[in-house]
């Protein structure tokens, strides 16, 4: 899809008859995210315990630590034991890894592949790249520091983080949803216009509705 | 039939156990699967788990009417499937509604998920789905062929559509299972259930992590629970059809627990010995041997 795609235009429909059709509003729903309360402590416990336990990942790699994130399904780290499973769709899952070093070309994906999560989702970022920047802190097109434009559960560092690593900061995330502290989607709905600031600043051709559901 | 109060109680405590009974055996056949590749595989719990997670979603999107119906059409498809058919044979209760001709239904109910599916994924808009239902539909319009072809040669071996006869025709030892006095009948069958269970060789049209991954994608949330409710139920709901026209069906639930384990174990043993079908492939492997068995089974009747 192109830019000039998503434009307000007249065409004609094929009874002769012109209609107007405007696509970002049409075809996307660019209301502002709600935020959504947790319900009574008591219950909201024992949700967060199931949603700890069963962390959905979206398959999706950004840097070259993607690599990292294979060896987790074979038989020496068996992630699956820990209720970790990988899912293809946005739609299904509830932890969003950035794999390292995003470019700013990726960064737009990522934005549109989380906003199409479901609320309560959870980011981890792996890598030093996803915390300063990593070695690419002088680079032209990558993004520095990842929590101005997602709201981050779990940094894990090192450049790449080996499996172990990965496996902790897994421990880590289903301890902070398991505490309530997972709530990195509501805070993302609460600071809505300073995050959509800080991506439009990086992203120059914007081109896409300002919020994918 | 009377209908009665009582017929509806039972039916619901069918479909409890049988839920619970689905969703341990969708935790215990993955870990079977992973220990063979040397892992410990997820916990037998967890497809509970998941089902509260998916729950527990706070927020849900809509693409229009079709979307809702779908899952709600594949779990009908499920239960349909379990309410007409005799559970336990010879029981008062587990009969549930079972009545001449019920056969017929089944075979129809087995079509009717999908159909749903595919009407559902159309209406949530995703580019894919369409490839992802046709792929899906292809191979299930391919294993139905020698599914249908076994099940008319059962129909015709006992002269009669009503699955608690042909249970009752088996009774009184091993010997007298279906399984052993047609084995071609039985051989198309168990061949198209591999099919039909959607694990390897044949589950490239669910496999998660195929681009068009197909109907679910667009689901999630308390739609995608539901899905997962209908996946414990409906594999149940085969099994147990295929142990009551092959295996002799089962006079209580322990029996029934056992053959209907060791039924699936079938499949999972064939998943793990042998690598993907493309969908081409299996659509060419389902009209080669099986339909074969079927048709000779059809001819020797
Ligand atoms: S932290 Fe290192 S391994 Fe990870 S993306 Fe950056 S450069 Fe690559």
């Amino acid at each position: 899809m192109s830019k000039s795609d998503l434009e307000k235009r007249t065409v004609m429909s094929p009874d002769g008859e012109p209609i107007e059709i405007n696509p970002l509003q049409d075809y996307f729903c660019d209301a502002h995210p709600k935020v959504h309360e947790p319900v009574l402590p008591i219950f909201e416990k024992f949700l967060n315990w199931a949603r700890s336990e069963s962390l959905w990942v979206l398959g999706f790699g950004t840097g070259c630590g993607a690599i990292e994130m294979r060896p987790l399904m074979t038989p020496r780290f068996d992630a699956y034991r820990f209720g970790i499973q990988w899912r293809p769709t946005p739609r299904q899952s509830s932890v969003f890894i950035i794999s390292g070093y995003l470019s700013v070309k990726t960064l737009k994906r990522v934005i549109r592949s989380y906003e199409q999560m479901q609320n309560p989702k959870f980011v981890i970022a792996l890598g030093s790249c996803t915390i300063n920047g990593g070695m690419y802190w002088d680079s032209y097109n990558t993004i520095k520091r990842l929590d101005h434009y997602l709201p981050v559960d779990v940094y894990i560092a090192g450049c790449m983080p080996r499996p172990e690593a990965i496996l902790a900061g897994f421990e880590k995330l289903k301890e902070l949803i398991r505490q309530g502290k997972g709530e990195g989607a509501n805070l993302y709905a609460q600071n809505f216009d300073w995050y959509k600031a800080n991506q439009k600043k990086i992203i120059k051709d914007w081109d896409m509705p300002d919020y994918n559901w | 039939m009377q209908f009665e109060l009582k017929h509806i109680t039972y039916g619901l405590l069918t479909l409890f156990i049988v839920l619970n009974y689905g969703l341990i055996l969708q935790g215990i056949m993955p870990k079977i699967a992973a220990r063979v590749g040397r892992r410990y595989g997820i916990r037998w719990y967890q497809p509970y788990i998941d089902i509260i997670k998916n729950h527990a979603k706070r927020s849900k999107i809509t693409h229009g009417i079709m979307y809702y119906l779908g899952p709600v059409f594949r779990l009908s498809g499920g239960i349909g499937l379990l309410m007409f058919m005799p559970v336990i044979f010879g029981s008062p209760y587990f009969g549930n509604f079972s009545f001449a001709g019920d056969l017929t239904l089944v075979l129809y109910f087995q079509f009717f998920g999908v159909l749903g599916m595919a009407l559902g994924a159309g209406e949530s808009g995703h580019p894919h789905s369409a490839i992802g239902v046709s792929r899906g539909l292809s191979q299930v319009t391919a294993l139905e062929l020698p599914l249908t072809l076994g099940v008319i040669s059962i129909a015709m071996q006992y002269g009669t559509l009503r699955i608690a006869d042909i249970v009752a025709a088996q009774q009184g030892g091993i010997m007298n299972w279906t399984i052993f006095t047609n084995p071609f009948a039985g051989a198309a069958l168990m061949l198209s259930f591999l099919g039909s269970m959607g694990r390897a060789p044949f589950d490239v049209v669910l496999a998660p992590q195929e681009i068009p991954i197909g109907p679910p994608t667009e689901y999630h949330s308390g739609f995608l629970g539901i899905l997962q409710l209908n996946r414990a139920i409906f594999p149940v709901a085969k099994l147990i059809l295929f142990m009551n026209l092959l295996y002799g069906g089962a006079t209580s639930w322990p029996e029934l627990f056992i053959k209907t384990f060791f039924i699936y174990l079938w499949s999972v043993f064939v998943g793990v010995a042998f690598p993907r079908f493309r969908v081409d492939q299996s659509v060419r492997w389902f009209l080669g041997v099986p339909l074969l068995f079927g048709i000779i089974a059809i001819l020797l009747i």
